[in-house]
């Protein structure tokens, strides 16, 4: 019974899957891509969780369903495209498209089901022991003898961050802002001038 | 039983289509980068399918590097995208010749 539910399970999140990912390349309209292309990330999170690999899975609805997608819908909402003059050439590269897709995917699909069919045996996936925690696992590995590549991949995000930044700050020419350090050093002599001058008569 | 040949064919016909929506959208680069997020999408698919299949843990840390590496050029792409759209008004990836030699 578990078995049977968890190839349903496989199928229909595949299929809602493969249908968000033609839904992101033939959407009209960029914010509708978005939308499928959110569909398809959470899909794959349940696959990823299907297969066991629960961290990954809840990192991947967190870190790009919260993250980078909504990054990409605020992008794509603050500009102003024009949807038109951008889907042009879509009729006239169609069939160049389609032909790519095919012939890979047909490649891909051969070396799959009859190089594997030998090799790989059922191909089922490793059992994995009672009480097993993959986040605690993957943990233990990350932590230990990737630590390196750890450090590494902080320091790109900072480069990231710091790139994003500089590539879109623009200096507007006449905007009122502060300047402190001439706010500390001016005296009181540059702002008052005092007046030396006789007394006025009533006249 | 659902096991590695699935999840590869899965991945595999993500990448297809991923390919198939650059050449189709080829003027549009809002969604070349949607593209190339399937694309990073159907490579984690294989890293996890074969991790699970070997039953050993590097190939999942591998895709949480992936992720990480994919999240800071989508940032760098979409501030790319942004200056280049403040710059021409257009997104329109065939009317950037400007650096042709």
């Amino acid at each position: 019974m578990g078995e049977l539910l968890h190839i349903i399970l496989f199928y229909s999140f595949a299929a809602v899957l493969l249908g968000a990912a033609l839904g992101v390349i033939l959407s009209r309209n960029p914010v509708h891509g978005v939308m499928f292309l959110v569909l398809a990330f959470f899909q794959s999170a349940m696959l990823w969780m299907l297969a066991e690999a629960e961290f990954l899975a809840i990192v991947l609805v967190l870190v790009y369903v919260g993250a980078v997608m909504v990054l990409f819908l605020f992008v794509v909402m603050m500009l102003d495209i024009n949807v038109e003059s951008v889907r042009k050439g879509f009729a006239r590269y169609a069939p160049l498209g389609v032909g790519v897709a095919l012939l890979m995917a047909f490649e891909l699909a051969q070396l799959i089901w009859l190089r594997s069919s030998g090799v790989v045996g059922s191909g089922s996936f490793a059992e994995t022991a009672e009480g097993y925690s993959n986040t605690k696992a993957l943990g233990s590995v990350l932590y230990t003898e990737y630590v390196y590549a750890f450090e590494i991949a902080a320091v790109i995000l900072l480069l990231a961050i710091v790139a994003a930044i500089t590539l879109t700050m623009r200096k507007r020419p006449g905007l009122k802002v502060q300047d402190i350090g001439k706010q500390v050093s001016v005296r009181s002599k540059d702002r008052l001038r005092v007046v030396k001058m006789d007394a006025e008569s009533k006249e | 039983m659902i096991g590695l040949q699935h999840y590869l064919l899965i991945s595999a016909l993500l990448f297809v289509l991923s390919i198939a929506g650059i050449i189709l959208n080829r003027r549009n680069l809002i969604l070349m980068l949607m593209c190339i997020e399937l694309m990073l999408l159907a490579v984690n698919f294989n890293f996890i399918a074969f991790s699970r299949y070997l039953g050993d843990e590097t190939g999942q840390v591998f895709v949480f590097f992936i992720l990480t590496v994919a999240a800071a050029e989508a940032a760098i792409g979409l501030a790319i995208l942004v200056v280049l759209f403040r710059n021409r008004r257009s997104i329109n990836v065939q009317e950037l010749n400007e650096m042709k030699g």
